[in-house]
């Protein structure tokens, strides 16, 4: 008989993933799903999934889950630990929804230092609405609202979030890693299980963001998009943990 | 036992205490304010959450993550701050989620002014935020009757998985009145198996949701809500009558304009006007019969609110005609006379125009 080596992790649902051919988020999935069957939390896991692609989540991680409105999944997510402090509670949440319409409620929850987990997933495009322009769109990218390529003059500059929050004495934890290559999936899976990991230890607030790619609207193939992100994305958003706890390090 | 002197704010955060919450999200604003310094104090005696938020819209988010986790969740705030939560209201609703909402009113449109109005009707009783649905509206018209409220808010919402709105004005939440509290007693809850609080066991995930991408499922959903609020039509609807007695002039008003119309009804009877009051206690479910049976026998109908008129047009669709339904207001955070009320009495009594 043959030995099963690999095979869908516990904490996903039987349910086809609804995301286009070579999104980022089915790999992204995959590491928080596994990381919560590694850690054997699902049973005490709550994630709260956002407005924007990943709205579906929940139909797809097998813990109990929220929808929340637009950008306020750390809202959500702070109701529901303050709550049930001895729950895992995660959110999952797109650049429009965390980086754009939601800042200020991510910014407050780690102000607060709420002790819940964000992974927040960074394509530099809107993409369930239709390839708008987002808050870390890069200088000069084309999207269908800024088709010349994005003006720094007319919209300004990318915001580097994981810089940001990282600032914030209630950030205990805060990584930017990506998924563009197999060894950077191993990495994004790492710093993903320490986030787990910190809440789970009560350090405060950890945040993860994913570089990802985004192929339909970005307009090129799965493999070319990879290439753009490691040669465009990681040289304005550089990889790195840019706050971890001082005893972990 | 004996009664001790409370704020009206202060006896909505003991009454939600009384009733087994023991979380508590809000954002500052004037007139509610002696609320939440009033929870900020007790919350922790009962090992409960008071938790200041960043916003309005943040609030009623973390009332939305309480409540799904299966806690007994309030939060409050006055007019502008209301405006502010309509989107995460409707995301209660169509969640299917309880919790107590409170509006401490004040003068508006626009940042207007911390003075008591009632201009929130209209966004309280007809849906408010996006999309078809009711909320339970309970007016209280004085500091005892918050007390006895609010345990009946937190029982309606959680029997019918609906938001409850506890919608008083400025005068209400300001001023001071003996209460009686009475014991302490446990508060049976019912169990939300519905809660999506960890699997701890459970086969399948439990999930907190508005989304129904199906039209289909929308619809369902939707025709699934209006049958629970032609139930709570049915069966929830709560009134005070005053002096109704061959009644020959009908005022119905609610909250601190209620109080404000029995004096003048009292005017009224001593000066040999039959006059009296109907105040509806739930606005919605809205006391239409009510109103509909003591204008069937009356002259005149006479809504006072403290407004331009809101809550008028639903006692002209209870009243369906039957008599003429008159209007007297104030707004902007102006409060009506007895002498001013009582004018407008004695001005249908002598059968004058308006």
């Amino acid at each position: 008989m043959m030995k099963k080596i690999f095979t869908r992790p516990k904490a996903l649902t039987e349910s086809p993933f609804h995301y286009c051919p070579g999104c980022s988020h089915g790999i992204v999935h995959r590491l928080v799903a596994e990381v919560i069957d590694e850690l054997g939390v699902a049973d005490d896991t709550v994630g709260v999934c956002p407005v924007g692609c990943a709205v579906f989540a929940y139909n797809y991680f097998n813990v109990d889950m929220f929808q929340a409105s637009h950008g306020r999944a750390p809202a959500v997510a702070t109701g529901i630990k303050r709550s049930l402090p001895d729950r895992i509670v995660f959110t999952y949440q797109g650049d429009g929804d965390l980086a754009s319409i939601g800042t200020a409620e991510i910014v407050h929850a780690v102000a607060r230092s709420e002790k819940f987990t964000s992974i927040f997933i960074n394509n530099a495009v809107y993409g369930m609405t239709g390839g708008q322009m987002a808050p870390t769109t890069l200088i000069g990218q084309k999207t269908t609202t800024t088709p010349a390529g994005r003006d720094q003059e007319e919209t300004g500059f990318p915001i580097k979030m994981s810089e940001m929050l990282s600032t914030l004495d209630g950030a205990a934890y805060v990584a930017r890693v990506s998924v563009h290559s197999p060894q950077h999936i191993v990495k994004a899976k790492k710093a993903i299980k320490k986030a787990f990991e910190i809440q789970m230890s009560g350090k405060g607030f950890a945040m993860v963001e994913v570089l990802s790619i985004c192929p339909t609207n970005w307009g090129m193939s799965p493999s070319e998009s990879l290439k753009w992100l490691e040669e465009n994305m990681i040289p304005y958003y550089p990889l790195g943990v840019y706050k971890e706890p001082a005893e972990v390090k | 036992m004996s009664k001790i002197l409370m704020k009206g704010n202060e006896a909505i955060g003991e009454g939600a205490i009384r009733a087994g919450c023991r979380h508590f999200f809000g954002y500052p604003i004037t007139p509610q304010s002696e609320l939440p310094h009033y929870l900020a104090k007790r919350m922790p005696e009962v090992n409960g959450v008071f938790l200041q938020a960043e916003s309005e819209v943040s609030s009623i988010n973390m009332v939305y993550g309480a409540a799904g986790a299966g806690k007994r969740v309030m939060t409050s705030s006055s007019s502008p701050g209301l405006s502010l939560m309509q989107e995460g209201i409707s995301y209660l609703v169509g969640a299917e989620l309880p919790c107590v909402v409170v509006n401490i009113m004040r003068g508006g449109p626009g940042l207007g002014n911390i003075a008591p109005a009632q201009g929130d009707y209209f966004q309280s009783t007809k849906g408010g935020g996006h999309g078809d649905y009711k909320l339970i509206t309970l007016a209280p018209e004085s500091v005892q009757e918050i007390i006895d409220l609010m345990a009946k808010a937190f029982d309606l919402s959680d029997q019918y998985r609906n938001p409850v709105m506890l919608l008083g004005d400025g005068v209400l939440g300001q001023m001071m009145e003996p209460v009686e509290l009475g014991d302490i007693k446990d508060v049976k809850q019912t169990e939300k198996t519905w809660a999506a609080s960890g699997m701890k066991g459970r086969n399948k995930p439990n999930i907190i949701n508005s989304l129904y991408i199906q039209p289909e499922d929308c619809e369902d959903m939707n025709e699934k809500l209006f049958a629970k609020y032609a139930e709570i039509s049915g069966k929830e609807k709560l009134w005070e009558e005053y002096q109704l007695d061959e009644a020959d002039i009908v005022l119905v008003a609610y909250g601190t304009a209620a109080r404000i119309c029995k004096s003048a009804v009292d005017k009224a009877r001593e000066k040999g006007i039959k006059a009296g009051l109907v105040r509806p206690i739930t606005l919605w479910p809205f006391p239409d019969n009510v109103i509909a049976d003591a204008a069937s026998s009356a002259n005149n109908v006479l809504t006072v609110e403290m407004s331009m008129g809101q809550m008028v047009e639903d006692v002209r669709l209870a009243v369906n005609g039957t008599c003429p339904v008159h209007f007297y207001g104030r707004s902007g955070g102006m409060v009506p006379l007895v002498s001013d009320v009582l004018a407008e009495i004695e001005k249908l009594a002598a059968g004058g125009d308006r």
